[in-house]
């Protein structure tokens, strides 16, 4: 289980509304993401688990509405210290060109703390400690990695620019169980460990019942249902989310 | 490296003036008969393709007198160019030579028309036309500044290269920035600011526009007698003097090359972020 969520929100999104393409795939969502634990975005296909996600470090802007980070509208920060501040790991891990270490010091040289940390001796050694990869991993052709690998070095790359909050969007839907597994507890302990929020879109109810301590149910852009994972899994308020959770599950 | 003889070689070679100067003997005229017999050369490519039954024979005639209006058309404008030796006609022709470039070079741009043809446009006027005042105010100082006898030929080889060079910067940057649109926004979301998120897509679309410039002075003279040089050499002048000429003709191309397809490279990337450093979404006007 991740770790408990802390009391004051780290994202607060109100009426958000955002339009693609001439429809919605969020139609007014309005929700508050706790900051310290793991939270996990549920949801079928479509449901718009990854455009919200997107709004939380600007990659996308909502047509309408506001999205607060730490009780300041996301459009208020310099948009560069927001990324760095809110990690991002694609569904899709993309290695930049070279070794792991050479994506490990792209990353850290964008962060604002980026030549002292890229100065202090086995920096890379224990980011790559940090997601359960040997210091020997540094010197290896980042393409040629496995897929979990690959995983775990962006998650590794998104550490490198020193977050308070990881996004994780869908990051095990191309792994096989048991590596899933293995970076999901990864991911759990470095929420315990050092307290980074951590908000994961997936479709596998397991990991969100597992990992996760508070969840948001989405539909059709819209949010069904949001609460303490345990409640939301045990005592399901809305008939959606429990139809949801017995097709799903 | 003084060119002032050559000028006088290349008013007369460019106005069909009998006279050559310098090492070589006159021009060769050649008469309409002439014309004509020449003309027998497209029949036998007509009759290979008729041989062959390879389908280019209409081709080839339609060909052939589309290439006879064309060229007169174009004789005919220049001799009156020449000869109205105005400052301001020169200008308008180069132009005219240099928004024809610029449809070309963005005819072979599929997407995002609307965004490109301006981008295009202004790159070639500032790459060729920097290019052409360097050429005529420091290299070649032809007596007056708009003499059309230079800069009409000189801004229609650099225009022509400038539209290739543009058109290969902005098709390949389009294919390199889809290609690398997952590259390229996790750059973003690591807190890159577009130029470096973008840096590799630029690098790959600068190095396509330029290849043929380096490659063109690698094997100039070795694979082919450039045009220009080999005119100069039939018109009577020295060789020498027609490969300086030549010379400055590969430098200058090199140059308004590079100046178009940087302006290009560089502007229309700015055209795939919004202003919060999003990538814009696929396929915008």
């Amino acid at each position: 289980m991740g770790g408990a969520a802390g009391v004051g929100p780290a994202f607060e999104l109100v009426d958000v509304v955002e339009e693609r393409g001439g429809s919605r795939v969020l139609d007014g969502v309005s929700v508050t993401l706790p900051a310290g634990g793991i939270t996990a975005v549920m949801g079928p296909s479509g449901a718009g688990k990854t455009s919200l996600l997107r709004l939380l470090n600007r990659l996308d802007d909502p047509s309408s509405g506001e999205v607060r980070f730490l009780g300041r509208p996301v459009r208020d920060y310099p948009v560069r210290e927001l990324r760095c501040a809110v990690g991002f790991v694609f569904q899709t891990p993309v290695m930049f060109p070279g070794t792991v270490a050479d994506n490990l010091r792209r990353a850290v040289e964008l962060s604002p703390s980026g030549a002292a940390a890229g100065a202090a001796a086995g920096w890379i050694e224990r980011l790559l400690e940090a997601v359960e990869l040997d210091g020997d991993y540094g010197a290896r052709d980042a393409d040629r990695l496995s897929g979990g690998e690959k995983q775990r070095v962006a998650l590794a790359r998104a550490l490198a620019t020193g977050p308070q909050v990881l996004l994780l969007d869908e990051p095990t839907s191309a792994l096989d169980p048991e590596v899933a597994e293995r970076l999901l507890a990864t991911v759990s302990r470095l929420n315990a460990e050092r307290g980074h929020t951590v908000v994961m879109v997936t479709h596998r109810l397991a990991e969100a019942r597992q990992h996760s301590a508070f969840a948001v149910m989405l539909e059709a852009g819209r949010v069904v249902e949001s609460g303490a994972t345990t409640e939301l899994f045990e005592r399901p308020r809305q008939a959606r989310t429990r139809a949801y959770l017995s097709s799903a599950g | 490296m003084t060119l002032g003889p050559g000028l006088t070689l290349l008013a007369q070679a460019g106005a069909g003036a009998g006279a050559g100067a310098g090492a070589g003997t006159p021009p060769v005229d050649v008469s309409w008969v002439e014309l004509g017999l020449a003309a027998g050369l497209v029949l036998v490519a007509m009759g290979v393709s008729s041989w062959q039954r390879l389908g280019l024979t209409r081709g080839f005639a339609v060909g052939a007198v589309r290439a006879v209006v064309q060229l007169l058309g174009v004789g005919y404008v220049l001799v009156y160019l020449f000869a109205a030796n105005r400052w301001w006609l020169v200008l308008l022709a180069l132009l005219v030579m240099l928004a024809a470039a610029t449809k070309t070079s963005t005819d072979r741009v599929k997407e995002r028309r609307r965004t490109i043809v301006p981008i295009a446009g202004v790159a070639m006027l500032v790459g060729a036309g920097v290019t052409l005042a360097y050429v005529d105010a420091i290299v070649l100082r032809p007596g007056e500044w708009y003499d059309p006898r230079y800069l009409v030929p000189i801004f229609g080889m650099i225009a022509g290269n400038a539209m290739n060079g543009a058109a290969l910067a902005a098709e390949r940057l389009q294919s390199e920035m889809e290609a690398r649109r997952g590259e390229v926004e996790a750059y973003l979301a690591l807190g890159a600011a577009p130029a470096r998120a973008s840096a590799e897509p630029v690098r790959r679309a600068l190095t396509a526009a330029l290849i043929p410039s380096v490659n063109g002075l690698a094997v100039v003279g070795l694979v082919a007698l450039p045009g220009m040089m080999t005119g100069q050499i039939l018109a009577g002048s020295s060789p020498l003097l027609a490969v300086r000429y030549q010379i400055v003709v590969a430098f200058m191309l090199a140059g308004a090359v590079a100046i178009t397809s940087a302006i290009v490279v560089l502007w229309y990337r700015r055209t795939f972020f919004t202003a919060a450093e999003q990538l814009v979404a696929r396929g915008p006007g």
